[in-house]
């Protein structure tokens, strides 16, 4: 009983930092949404150079675990000159690694709407560019609407991560708890429950879209 | 000649498929194979004004590839073809052919619109929204006079019940009816058809083969490849056979149909008539 309340009243302290995890999260998944867009167009793009880029960026990026770019980009990079406070470095961080798994969904996606629509709409008179953004990239992004949404979560939980940036989000905030109460059990109890309080509605939403996105076609 | 819509002079198109060369062949210096197939060895054909040209050819002799490059959906090796009297997908620099640029060609295809067999529409769309697109993204129209001259069209192939209609929700034979509306839609000067019965279940090719009919009585400049050799009798106002990437002979249906000059051309015939449909 006394776990429970003990649990209970760590939570305020915790909620302080949801805000921080929401603009964390919406911050870079924005960057890797863009970003992992640009990078399927170059993988899939005529020149030579920018496929071998985007390529390398993907490779690289997929070939490294996160907390390594977070700890080099906020730890490394002021060695040459670029300091970059602790929230705008976790989200180019964050949306930076998902960017190189969002753009190989994408990158699938477009290459699942067939090659007849595309030549269906150059025969209309489109623009190849304008097929591309008109009729092949909308009919992508509904296929991509559950694997997005999937990523969104797990990056929701991978703001954990930023903790050892300095960013005061859930587990930094609780870690800080910790070194005051010694209350270890009850703290990391309440943190665990609060990013399920934030993934499980996450989830339920993007099955709803999901559902909706398929209804359509 | 003025009125001719297509003019196909001497194409010749060969295509090149380079089969994977491994990392220990380029390694080694080896020079890998291409395949190169002759598909087109030297075509001509012109179509006027209001003329209804059917190409017959089995499988393979090229037909697709003709029509494809006609809208540049293929490039070509050599040789011309005019459409209004201008190259499609290029210029000519001292006597060679250069790639235009893209928005120069997507300009002159709308003067060309296409039927494909596999129907081609835009999935996340519906009937109206597949006609209406490329009237608002291309000829750049109001959403509400998109919206009418779509309407009309989808209308006149006999859907204006189906106009909500998501592909997955219409037959074979509506989706291709639609497809027809949608490229009738942009006024093109000719409508080219590939095959554009041959993925429907038998009940349904009427309905289309009846739609493409009106469309020719109307006075459309069409070139329509298809296997439907009663259709091809009825409509063409000339008929033209191909075989292995040549045209073997070519006149009005009722000669060819009668007096067949070139062995492929009663092998064909023959075949049609042997068949149950
Ligand atoms: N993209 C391509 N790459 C390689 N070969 C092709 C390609 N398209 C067609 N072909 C070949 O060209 C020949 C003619 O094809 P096609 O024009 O489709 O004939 P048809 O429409 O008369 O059946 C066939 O042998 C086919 O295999
Ligand atoms: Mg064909």
């Amino acid at each position: 009983m006394e776990f429970i309340t003990d649990t209970l009243a760590v939570f305020p302290a915790l909620f302080g930092a949801v805000p921080i995890v929401l603009q964390l999260a919406a911050g870079a998944m924005l960057l890797a949404l863009v970003l992992g867009l640009l990078t399927a167009l170059a993988r899939i793009s005529q020149s030579k150079v920018l496929r071998a880029v985007a390529v390398f960026f993907v490779e690289v990026i997929r070939g490294t675990p996160l907390l390594v770019q977070l700890v080099y980009i906020f730890f490394v990079l002021p060695s040459i000159g670029i300091a970059i406070d602790p929230v705008p470095a976790g989200i180019l961080g964050l949306g930076i690694n998902y960017a190189a798994y969002l753009s190989e969904v994408f990158r699938s996606a477009i290459l699942s709407v067939e090659a007849g629509q595309t030549e269906a709409a150059l025969s209309l008179g489109y623009t190849p560019t304008k097929a591309l953004w008109r009729v092949v990239i909308p009919q992508s992004f509904v296929v991509s609407l559950g694997p997005i949404g999937n990523y969104f979560i797990a990056m929701v939980k991978d703001t954990a991560l930023t903790s050892v940036i300095a960013v005061t989000e859930i587990l930094k905030t609780a870690n800080i708890l910790n070194s005051q109460t010694f209350q270890t059990t009850e703290i990391y109890t309440a943190a665990a429950i609060l990013y399920l309080m934030l993934s499980l509605p996450l989830a339920r939403i993007v099955v709803l879209m999901e559902r909706k996105a398929r209804s359509r076609g | 000649m003025a009125d001719n819509i297509i003019n196909v002079h001497e194409v010749h198109k060969t295509f090149v498929s380079e089969d994977k060369q491994s990392l220990w062949d380029r390694f080694r210096g080896r020079t890998h194979e291409a395949r190169r197939v002759e598909v087109l060895k030297g075509v001509n054909l012109q179509v006027t004004q209001s003329e209804t040209v059917v190409i017959l050819g089995s499988s393979g002799s090229g037909k697709s590839t003709l029509l494809r490059c006609i809208n540049k959906l293929e490039t070509i090796d050599s040789g011309r073809i005019y459409v209004h009297g201008h190259l499609v997908g290029y210029r000519e620099q001292n006597g060679e052919l250069v790639a235009e640029r893209a928005s120069i060609t997507a300009k002159k295809r709308t003067d060309v619109g296409m039927v494909f067999q596999h129907f081609n529409l835009f999935l996340n769309k519906t009937a109206l929204g597949n006609v209406m697109a490329p009237l608002r993204d291309v000829k750049k129209m109001s959403a509400a006079d998109a919206r009418t001259k779509a309407v009309h069209h989808l209308e006149m192939v006999g859907l204006g019940d189906k106009l909500d209609n998501y592909p997955t929700k219409l037959s074979g034979g509506q989706k291709q009816r639609v497809a027809i509306a949608r490229a009738l839609a942009m006024e093109p000067a000719v409508m080219l058809f590939d095959e554009p019965t041959s993925a429907l279940d038998p009940e349904l090719v009427g309905e289309v083969l009846a739609v493409i009919k009106r469309i020719a009585e109307e006075g459309t400049t069409m070139v329509i490849v298809t296997h439907e050799m009663q259709f091809a009798r009825e409509i063409a106002t000339r008929i033209v056979v191909m075989d292995q990437g040549l045209i073997v002979e070519e006149g009005p249906p009722e000669i060819i149909f009668t007096n067949p000059q070139h062995d492929k051309t009663r092998a064909l015939l023959s075949r049609s008539q042997t068949s149950p449909n």
